[in-house]
């Protein structure tokens, strides 16, 4: 994985420091709130419900076990004993006080992590795939090109200030386990006639006004992908609305002024760019490559696997993926234990992954924006013994994919933006469809919940979304179908008026008899839901019309 | 009745309003009539709390409740983690927040 070298050390100690004076000056009553609160968001520390929040950033979800352990250590000595992994690949803590955050920063910058960028009108983290480098199904490792785009991304002067915030996601495989397509950009890696380039996917993403990207460059050589992007963001800067936040994504641009239009308008700017030569010296991103190279693999581990012990093999079956490399897996963490919270972990289960991976992952670990941690790189041999301290850390839920393998946004618990809890409704369906062997039987499902308008919890790319409303002071959860964040890109459709908290549970098992009546072989519930259509759900849920 | 609300500067807990000075329990807020927007701006203005602002409430037997359910998941913690609200050892603390 990436190293810091002195240029990037010194850019982060040095904002520490300037942090840590404005946090003084802001105690001290020198800089009123007004003031300090652009600042303190340029630092990812936002004021939540109940406290200062502060979100880490973990460039495309990928970290060290020396890292993960410093997350613990926050965890457990500044805020409340967990962390939160988010669907953007980072991680938050949910109860930090402003007085210690310069603190704070200053551990994370002394294993090369930061909290910059991580809010305000920029170019957000860059997330890919959470298997990158693992999986079987790649045509090269994304992350060196997500490295180069952080690099080109931090600090960049002209990009500081963009309308709105920029999401922006890579993936080198045909399974898109980025929900590439809803981004502001996403880039899949392509190979053409032995060559590598960029399709280049602009204006997706969720919220108010949800949109599937459009393709606008079939193939970019990536030694211009830089330039492209500089010239994709350009005309953005120029023509995005400030005037209106509801307005302001790239998504309302593309679709105000047609994808051609904008597409044509990026050749004109990419023309201008590419003649400034901001595209790295091929040996400069040989360098970045070079520290993506695959780890020291055996390469005689054996390719067999002991299943004597069936809780194991149902792991096995669940969370546990082909690797590229004979005799290894990539192993998923379900941060989705039943009644648990999605995405929290303890300090001592954060403790507990950094071991594992340090010990059996050639030191890597990584987020996935489904809320989950996933052990990339482990000898199938070692895979017995990660569960069994899996399974000791209340870690080993086998529901990957699985319908209580709910991705839901911290809502009106944590959230001062949310309208309803998300998280009390996660938790009454992940109890309602206890059973494994059910959710086993249900196969493959989606279930998103948001707890506001701005689709943190991506409902708008469930098989099953739910989204919380204030209705006259009361949570109402909308209920909707057939929406996808992979490469079978799709957004849901609300299935008609909305629910009490424990009506949109019924609902959602409804809807599950639903699909278990109609489904023909092989298909998911979404196969089904896009087979059949709303009106066989809705009669269920509704009763007949 | 209305009473008064922000965070604390230092730590960002929730507090309240008592007349004198702030709490963080909203059992101890005052009736801020309508001097609530003019304190708003005195207590921000003196950088002891952050974003106060005024809301309605309702008195009980307990003591006020916010109308609001998005305030009281504030006065009281996350309704997810009891040991996380402001009263872990009491298990129907939550009861008035739904």
């Amino acid at each position: 994985m990436y190293q810091y070298d002195q240029y990037d050390q010194n850019l982060v100690d040095t904002r520490v420091a300037e942090f840590r004076d404005q946090v003084e000056r802001r105690l001290s009553g020198e800089l009123s709130e007004d003031q300090f609160k652009p600042l303190r968001l340029m630092n990812g520390l936002y004021l939540q419900l109940h406290a200062y929040m502060l979100r880490v950033a973990i460039p495309y979800g990928t970290l060290d076990s020396r890292q993960m352990r410093m997350l613990g250590h926050i965890a457990r000595n500044y805020d409340r004993g967990y962390g939160h992994f988010t669907t953007r690949q980072n991680l938050q803590f949910n109860w930090i006080k402003l007085e210690d955050t310069p603190d704070i920063l200053a551990e994370l910058a002394t294993v090369e992590m930061h909290a910059i960028q991580t809010s305000g009108n920029c170019i957000r983290n860059i997330s890919s795939d959470q298997f990158a480098g693992a999986a079987a199904d790649e045509i090269t490792d994304p992350r060196p090109w997500a490295e180069l785009l952080r690099q080109w991304s931090s600090f960049h002067p002209e990009f500081s200030y963009l309308p709105r915030k920029f999401k922006i996601a890579v993936i080198a495989a045909k399974e898109d386990r980025a929900a590439m397509r809803l981004h502001d950009i996403g880039i899949e890696i392509v190979e053409r006639d032995g060559a590598h380039g960029a399709r280049v996917f602009v204006g997706g993403g969720m919220g108010r006004t949800p949109m599937i990207a459009t393709e606008i460059a079939e193939f970019v050589p990536l030694s211009d992908l830089l330039s492209y992007l500089e010239a994709c963001l350009r005309v953005y800067n120029r023509y995005g609305r400030r005037d209106n936040i509801y307005k302001a994504r790239i998504k309302i641009l593309v679709h105000e002024i047609g994808a051609d239009e904008y597409r044509r308008q990026v050749e004109e700017e990419f023309v201008a760019v590419k003649a400034l030569g901001i595209d790295p010296p091929a040996a400069e991103f040989e360098r970045i490559k070079a520290f993506f190279a695959p780890p020291a693999f055996a390469g005689d581990a054996p390719d067999t696997l002991d299943r004597s012990d069936p809780d194991f093999a149902v792991w096995l079956d669940q969370n546990v993926k082909q690797h590229k490399q004979p005799g290894h897996a990539i192993a998923t963490i379900s941060l989705k234990p039943a009644g648990g919270i999605p995405g929290d972990a303890s300090a001592d289960q954060i403790d507990l992954m950094a071991d594992l991976a340090q010990r059996y992952s050639f030191d890597e670990l990584r987020v996935t924006h489904a809320q989950n941690i996933v052990l990339p790189h482990v000898r199938k041999a070692d895979l017995y013994a990660v569960w069994q301290a899996l399974h000791e850390a209340g870690l080993a839920e086998a529901n990957l994919d699985l319908i209580s393998d709910i991705i839901a946004c911290p809502g009106l618990d944590y959230c001062s933006l949310a309208n309803a809890r998300s998280i009390p409704v996660a938790q009454k369906i992940a109890e309602r469809f206890a059973d494994l062997d059910r959710q086993r039987e249900l196969g493959e499902l989606k279930l998103k919940i948001s707890g506001c308008i701005n689709a943190c919890g991506h409902h708008h790319a469930g098989h099953i979304g739910i989204l919380g409303v204030d209705k006259k002071g009361l949570e109402n959860y909308q209920l909707s179908f057939g929406g996808s964040g992979a490469e079978d890109v799709s957004l849901a459709k609300i299935t008609g008026p909305g629910f009490s908290e424990d009506g949109v549970v019924d609902a959602v098992e409804k809807a599950t008899d639903v699909y278990l009546a109609h489904r023909e072989q092989g298909e998911r519930f979404v196969d089904t839901y896009r087979r059949i259509g709303m009106e066989p759900f809705k009669e269920a849920i509704y009763g007949p019309a | 009745m209305k009473i008064l609300t922000g965070n604390d500067l230092k730590t960002g807990d929730v507090v309240w309003w008592t007349g004198s000075g702030w709490s963080r329990h909203v059992e101890d807020s005052a009736d801020v009539g309508e001097a609530g927007e003019a304190l708003a701006r005195q207590e921000e203005a003196a950088r002891r709390v952050n974003v106060p602002y005024v809301i309605d409430a309702t008195a009980t037997p307990e003591g006020p409740r916010p109308a609001h359910i998005k305030d009281r998941v504030r006065a009281l913690g996350p309704t997810i983690r009891p040991d996380l609200t402001l009263k872990p050892a009491d298990p129907s603390a939550g009861n008035w927040v739904i």
